[in-house]
């Protein structure tokens, strides 16, 4: 049995992965979070490089790490949220949080664990073609997702009309 | 040769991703924390989705696409979030979950 | 004969604009709209008898049943359903004709006596209502039809007799009127419901083969009906709304009180009489029973008002009484078998409202001119108005059965009948006929002869009444006389066929007897300016005399019965059971309403973690459910 490199590379993702997520959430300091935020969305990347979908690892690392993270990193410093975060618990809440968080992992660990997944095998190096996603991105046919590309396209554009709308000073009633 | 990792593996990260946002969700009180555990969230339904196509239907492409859509949307969402964020910091000087509760009506 | 429609069609549309743009117009015209579409359906109901008596009997030597318009209302099965129609049959023709004559002498009669009253307009509104809602009940082609209309004639009754609604007594005798006669109707609607339920049909000629499985059930039915009857037609003990009503217009408490609503009860038995004479007799002699009893009731209570309008009223009862007797002394549907009473008790239905109804114009007219109901505001009164005084004599001698006044034949017949039944029947209703007689000349001689009130006559001369009112007594004092030679047994009889009335001399020369002995009575008592012996018996026999004067205390046991017995002993402890059981288990619900949600409000604090927090532990749970069954 020999362990190929893609393996190695899954490992060692993964367990980063993991390390930083449990990070993001318990860090005390938001700009080191938002860091260990973006060392998971590499992660994630990779982890889509590691599947094939080499098209999907580059637009997560365009958009999230490139674009979201940034975007984090502006409005932290923005509404100057870049200090302590070690807020006052009660002690109640976290335990019903950890209580719910830890029976709703075992829960949903049991189902993965019970569910006898038994393809393990996927074909090798078999990258997914760019032609193929381009093609389905913009295709009619059945398969084809044209109409969600396009519902996309507009959602996006009412989120930036909206983002603007919503962030922008209000000049007018500035003075109230 | 053929890559030999069982899909529970990816299924585990995914998990962990995922209870590690809402637990972030859940203890956090900056509202940019909070979207932070929205993001990592987010980022493991679509490991999931992914994982889900390669492994069950390799020949078509639905997880993978909705994957993108679903960073697509995340991407939207944080835009807007964000903007409110900043909105709602200029009106109460406060970020803090504990401070915003008008949803109570 | 399609024309009828138009005879309940045109009341109901003048009600309709006298209603609702009665206050545009003045009094004059107001008046003259009823008056007029009143007078078409006078013309239509006389036109409707002469084409139906003219046609002539059919093969089997019966009048037609005629059903002109019908429709199906409320169908319930193909058998059983509500319809709305008109029947033309001898004694519904009978009805249209009596009840549109005195309408509209009311009608004209009400132009001098409400002139210049508020509300005139909406008096006529009123009067074209009930006639709509009489005319209705008598053409009615099934018993429901007549319930409907029977209750509109309750309710526009009601709205009659308090037409002066600032006035206390008005007020709580229409209120009285109404619970009452309602009361009544229960039995009405029950005995209904049953006949519909057993018969499965409203119309009046059930199928044979229902009939005979009936059994036991339909004298029940039959005798709840008749409890709804005695209700409207104030026998004893329901009677006590009638002499109450009088508070209402005097023209009203002629066409309501006296001659149309009154006898309703009347011809509802005499609508179910095949019925009752065939399958229970029994019943029928309760009646018959009943109505004796109240006719000596009323006419002893009579003998002792000093009101004038409640002599009318307690005579009224004490006639309708008579009629009632009459329908209930039958034995058989042959007239010339048993079935005589119900030919009498028709003739004397339509005699008394022709001459009750002269009685309550001609009150009306010395109330008018006197400005009182009492008695002692009277007295002498015969010169200052010849009219009324000639009139209302025409009526007393009818009533008291004098001949060749109708009153006489028709009374006649009903002690033939009565006779006929049994000599015991016979003699106590001679002795009533004397009463009626006596009281009634107690009555003219205490208006029109005896000591005039001068020191208030000098104040304000009592005077002779319009045209307008003097016309409708002419004309009624003229069908009095003439009425009593119609032939009537040709056109209504017990089984259809033709009967010729003819005197039993016997009967007829006892009943004229007595009535003489008792106007003599009555003319050596009252006719003087004092008025010893009528004194001196009041002295005698004070306690009864005064018992009598307080209507043998009837309300005041009505009133024990409903204040100490049923209040007291059913509405407490219904009250209470409502206020302490029902209402707090209703508070109880809204405090637990309220509870929860003071409990869950909590849960609202407006925190988005908190909600997902809930949100997620609701997936959880589901999913572990789900896992777990």
């Amino acid at each position: 049995m020999s362990i190929s490199l893609q393996e190695i590379v899954f490992y060692i993702v993964g367990a980063c992965i993991v390390v930083s997520s449990v990070l993001a959430v318990t860090t005390g300091k938001i700009l080191r979070a938002a860091t260990y935020l973006l060392f998971v969305l590499f992660g994630t990347g990779a982890i889509y490089g590691v599947l094939g979908y080499t098209f999907l690892g580059a637009v997560q690392l365009m958009v999230y790490a490139g674009g979201i993270v940034v975007l984090y990193v502006f409005s932290i410093l923005l509404t100057r949220s870049d200090k302590d975060m070690k807020y006052r618990q009660s002690r109640a809440r976290l335990v019903a949080v950890l209580l719910t968080v830890t029976v709703g992992a075992a829960l949903v660990l049991f189902l993965v664990f019970t569910n006898g997944f038994a393809l393990n095998l996927i074909p090798q190096g078999v990258e997914l073609p760019v032609e193929r996603i381009g093609r389905a991105l913009i295709g009619t046919g059945k398969y084809e997702f044209v109409l969600p590309f396009e519902a996309v396209g507009v959602l996006l554009l009412a989120c930036m009309v909206g983002a603007i709308l919503i962030a922008r000073k209000e000049s007018g009633k500035s003075k109230e | 040769m053929e890559i030999e990792i069982h899909v529970i593996h990816y299924l585990v990260i995914s998990t962990v991703m995922m209870f590690c946002g809402i637990y972030g969700f859940f203890t956090r009180k900056n509202l940019l924390a909070l979207l932070i555990s929205v993001e990592l969230m987010l980022n493991a339904v679509n490991v999931n989705f992914a994982v889900f196509n390669r492994y069950l239907f390799p020949d078509r492409l639905e997880g993978h696409f909705f994957s993108l859509f679903g960073i697509a949307v995340a991407a939207a969402e944080t835009a807007v979030a964000i903007a409110i964020i900043i909105n709602v910091y200029r009106n109460v000087k406060q970020v803090l979950t504990d401070d915003i509760t008008d949803l109570k009506g | 004969m399609d024309y009828t429609i138009l005879i309940l069609a045109l009341p109901a549309l003048s009600f309709l604009l006298l209603a609702l743009a009665g206050m545009k117009m003045s009094h004059r015209v107001a008046g003259i709209v009823g008056t007029l579409s009143l007078a078409a359906v006078t013309v239509l109901s006389y036109a409707t008898a002469c084409s139906y008596f003219t046609a002539g009997r059919m093969e089997d030597g019966l009048y037609p049943t005629l059903v002109p318009w019908n429709f199906e209302w409320l169908p319930f099965t193909p058998s059983l359903h509500i319809d709305m129609g008109i029947l033309l049959d001898p004694i519904s023709v009978l009805m249209l004709v009596v009840v549109s004559t005195v309408s509209l002498m009311v009608h004209i009669y009400s132009f001098g006596y409400m002139k210049g009253e508020k509300g005139f307009q909406r008096y006529y509104a009123f009067l074209s209502l009930f006639t709509f809602a009489m005319l209705g009940l008598v053409v009615a082609t099934n018993i429901f039809q007549m319930y409907v209309f029977w209750e509109l004639v309750g309710v526009s009754s009601y709205l009659l007799i308090g037409f002066y609604y600032t006035k206390p007594e008005a007020i709580a005798a229409s209120k009285k009127a109404f619970i009452v006669t309602r009361f009544a109707d229960l039995g009405f609607l029950i005995g209904i419901l049953i006949y519909g339920y057993y018969m499965q049909t409203f119309t009046f000629t059930p199928s044979e083969e229902r009939l005979m499985q009936a059994g036991m059930v339909l004298p029940w039915a039959l005798g709840l009906m008749f409890v709804g009857g005695a209700g409207k037609s104030a026998m004893f003990p329901l009677h006590i709304w009638l002499p109450d009503a009088m508070e209402g217009p005097t023209p009203v408490s002629a066409l309501i009180h006296a001659a149309t609503m009154v006898v309703a009860g009347v011809y509802l038995v005499a609508r179910m009489f095949p019925l009752y004479v065939d399958f229970a007799p029994h019943v029928l002699h309760a009646v018959a029973w009943v109505g004796a009893f109240t006719a000596l009731y009323a006419a002893s209570v009579a003998c002792v008002q000093s009101d004038i309008k409640r002599v009318l009223a307690f005579s009224t009862i004490s006639q309708i009484g008579f009629m009632m007797v009459a329908l209930g002394v039958c034995t058989d549907a042959d007239p010339h078998g048993g079935g005589l009473g119900y030919m009498a008790g028709m003739f004397h239905l339509f005699t008394h409202a022709m001459f009750k109804a002269l009685l309550f114009l001609g009150a009306g007219c010395i109330i008018h001119a006197v400005h009182s109901n009492e008695m002692e505001m009277m007295g002498g009164l015969r010169r200052y108005m010849p009219v009324t005084h000639i009139t209302f004599l025409v009526a007393c001698l009818a009533i008291a059965g004098i001949p060749p006044f109708s009153g006489f034949f028709s009374k006649d017949e009903i002690l033939t009948a009565c006779f006929g039944f049994s000599p015991a029947m016979g003699w106590i209703m001679t002795a009533i006929a004397g009463m009626t007689a006596f009281y009634m000349f107690r009555l003219y001689y205490g208006i029109f002869w005896g000591k005039e009130n001068r020191e208030l006559h000098a104040r304000h001369t009592p005077h002779e009444s319009p045209l307008a009112m003097t016309f409708p007594l002419v004309f009624l004092a003229l069908v009095t006389v003439g009425a009593g030679f119609i032939p009537f047994g040709r056109f209504v009889s017990a089984n259809g066929h033709a009967y010729d009335i003819h005197l039993d001399w016997g009967v007829a020369g006892t009943s004229i007897v007595v009535a003489l002995a008792a106007i003599a009575l009555a003319t050596w008592m009252y006719a003087r300016d004092r008025q010893p012996v009528a004194d001196m018996l009041a002295a005698r026999f004070s306690r009864l005399h005064r018992a009598a004067y307080r209507r043998f205390y009837m309300d005041e046991a009505w009133l024990f019965v409903t204040k100490r017995v049923i209040f007291r002993c059913v509405s407490v402890p219904v009250a209470w059971f409502d206020r302490h059981v029902i209402d707090q288990f209703m508070n109880f619900l809204a405090w637990g309403t309220n509870a929860a949600g003071e409990s869950l409000q909590p849960v609202q604090n407006g925190r988005i973690q908190a909600y997902t927090w809930w949100f997620l532990s609701g997936i959880i749970v589901l999913t572990a459910v789900l896992l777990l069954f």
